[in-house]
């Protein structure tokens, strides 16, 4: 058990350069912006004197070094400053959003693991196949669907031309979200105050853009479980399973998938990453009001505090993510030595 | 010969998926070329029909809000995605592979630092860093091939750098070494050539990702000023009127999307079952 304490803790301290690297990357990015924030906030035709007070207001005369060290201290506070357009802390929209992206690439993931590691298992056990071929082939295409396309492309069948799905938003605008939310969760929202309609109201909303963001990133589980499947059915233990007669289809299920999805998991990490980035684009294309929807309107608005603070947020989102995934490979497989 | 001709038939598929790929890019690579041939309008003539027309003989494709022609926007549009995607990637490639070279070979702290920022990169989503840096530079051509290329660079980085290591341990290496070989001598003259098959592949695989990327970029607005066609945009444009039911204006410009990414990702793995098949087991 000390092993298991002191693993995380290395793996924890191994995280911080890595959240450190993108944090000054993205304050270099965001501060050699061309264009004054200052000036354009305050309607591009305020006197040069109040420029300069608010500049100094906002902690902005100062030299940029100075600035990134304010930063920092600042962060190791938990404190993302305030916006610069609204009079709120960065933070505020940020845990509104957060939710929302939260459950849609949850339920993202959970179609394309759903739809790829099925299909991956069952291309690798006909290999070379004209089924596996076609797997194969869905997964190449699939993969190289544009998320955004995909969400208009469902949008299109599914939305408009059948009418089976909503094609915007969490909720449908008759719902009074004020009723029932606490966590911005809607889904556990719902189910605490036992709100059946509104949970299926919720369920409802999701169903498109998981499926979007879900159908995408299949291709590549597909892949991935397929290669490993392959490599996992050429070991002993599966000859011997087949000597001592197991049925072909247990052997492959049950002694071959589940070694099989070992691997995978480590790959879980990368591919959250992109799950984070094609989430982005379904918020667009879906009207989500996530962290993706956050981040652009405020790239429009230049509210440099909170794309900052945002994309801090998804940094440290996808840090905990290969955290997670490391400590939970170390768990199911006992041969992992902390 | 008994082996080769077991290999060809071995990697018949994989010949034919590379034929194919092969094929729809040299299609669309004609489109950029000679856009005139194919289309009959003007991207950006306002009066190629009317307003939002459904494909007819006419429009073959529809006309958009702006009643041009959708197909001529596709075709120019082409021009656009493909330009910015393979630059991108050669910029990456440009930058990515000396840089994996030298941390490779030379090894020690330099190697240690600049391995931890290309990994720190490479774990990131690229699509918000390649957001971040198209919002601080602008929308313009050049711009949008920037901040597309900042995010591969770690990937060349990385496979070059790994490559570079094992090459490195070689007994050729040693010879040339023990010749008094100098050390640029060493690196172009016997790791690099050495690592060409797989950039060769990756590069192919990284424009694919790159299309996406461009398309995603101007899709939400950050890419392009107007007036220029590009297909994410009309995608964007197009979203606008798919509630009224309007299928053609979002249809084609995904499509060639899509068919011009895997394009580039048939070819590149075709190219990575017959030069290295090990490279994409995992």
């Amino acid at each position: 058990m000390r092993h298991l304490a002191s693993y995380i803790l290395t793996r924890f301290l191994l995280a911080i350069p890595m959240v450190f690297i993108m944090l000054t990357i993205v304050f270099v990015v965001l501060r050699v912006m061309p264009g004054d924030p200052v000036n354009a906030m305050l309607g591009g035709h305020a006197p040069q004197k109040v420029i300069d007070k608010k500049k100094e207001e906002l902690g902005l005369n100062k030299p940029i070094a100075a600035q990134y060290v304010d930063y920092l201290g600042k962060l190791a506070r938990f404190d993302l400053g305030d916006s610069m357009i609204f009079k709120q802390k960065v933070s505020q929209p940020i845990i509104e959003k957060l939710p929302a992206t939260i459950e849609l690439t949850l339920f993202g993931l959970l179609v394309s693991l759903g739809l790829g590691i099925p299909l991956g298992a069952s291309a690798a056990r006909r290999r070379r196949s004209g089924g596996d071929f076609g797997i194969r082939l869905y997964a190449n295409v699939v993969y190289c669907i544009p998320v955004f396309w995909m969400g208009l492309l469902l949008q299109l069948i599914f939305g408009i031309f059948l009418g089976w799905f909503p094609i915007s938003g969490r909720t449908s605008p008759r719902l009074e979200v004020s009723s029932f939310s606490k966590t911005g969760f809607y889904i556990i929202d719902t189910l605490r105050i036992g709100n059946i309609g509104a949970f299926g109201d919720v369920m409802w909303h999701l169903v498109l853009p998981a499926f979007t963001l879900g159908i995408v990133l299949s291709g590549i589980f597909v892949r991935l479980t397929r290669a490993n499947m392959l490599d996992v059915l050429k070991s002993d233990y599966i000859l011997a399973a087949r000597a001592r007669g197991i049925p072909e289809r247990r052997v492959v299920y049950n002694h071959g998938l589940r070694n099989a999805l070992i691997p995978i998991v480590t790959m879980l990490g990368l591919q959250f990453s992109l799950l984070l980035a094609g989430a982005i684009l379904t918020e667009s294309t879906f009207s989500w009001p996530g962290m993706g929807r956050l981040l652009l309107e405020r790239i429009y608005l230049r509210d440099y505090p909170t794309i900052q603070g945002v994309i801090v947020v998804y940094t440290l989102v996808v840090s905990a993510m290969s955290l997670l995934v490391d400590l939970l490979y170390a768990a199911i497989d006992p041969r992992v030595k902390y | 010969m008994r082996w080769f001709g077991r290999s060809r038939r071995k990697y018949r598929t994989e010949w034919w998926i590379m034929i194919a790929g092969v094929l729809i890019i040299v299609l669309i690579l004609t489109m950029t070329v000679f856009p005139h041939v194919f289309a009959r309008f003007d991207p950006n003539d306002q009066d190629a029909g009317g307003q939002m027309t459904a494909p007819s003989a006419a429009h073959i494709m529809g006309t958009d809000n702006l009643s041009r022609d959708v197909w001529a926007r596709v075709v120019y549009g082409a021009r656009t995605i493909l330009g910015v995607a393979i630059a991108a990637a050669l910029l990456s490639a440009i930058i990515g592979i000396p840089l994996g070279l030298l941390s490779g070979f030379a090894g020690g702290m330099f190697d240690r630092i600049l391995s931890l920022i290309m990994d720190s990169v490479y774990s990131f989503p690229g699509l918000i860093l390649a957001i971040a840096f198209a919002a601080m530079l602008g929308p313009g051509v050049i711009n949008i091939t920037l901040a597309v290329a900042v995010v591969y660079i770690p990937t060349y980085f990385r496979l070059v750098r790994g490559q570079t290591l094992s090459i490195k341990e070689e007994v050729y290496v040693e010879a040339a070494r023990a010749i008094g070989a100098r050390r640029g001598t060493i690196l172009s003259r016997y790791v690099f050539p050495n690592v060409i098959a797989t950039v060769v592949v990756v590069l192919s695989l990284n424009i694919a990702d790159a299309i996406m990327t461009e398309a995603a970029l101007s899709y939400i607005g950050l890419g392009l000023p107007a007036g220029i066609p590009d297909w994410g945009m009309d995608l964007s444009m197009g979203k606008k009127f798919l509630p009224s039911g309007v299928w053609w204006m979002i249809t084609f410009p995904g499509l060639m999307i899509m068919l011009l990414a895997l394009g580039f990702t048939m070819l590149g793995e075709g190219l990575a079952e017959i030069l290295n098949p090990r490279l994409l087991e995992r």
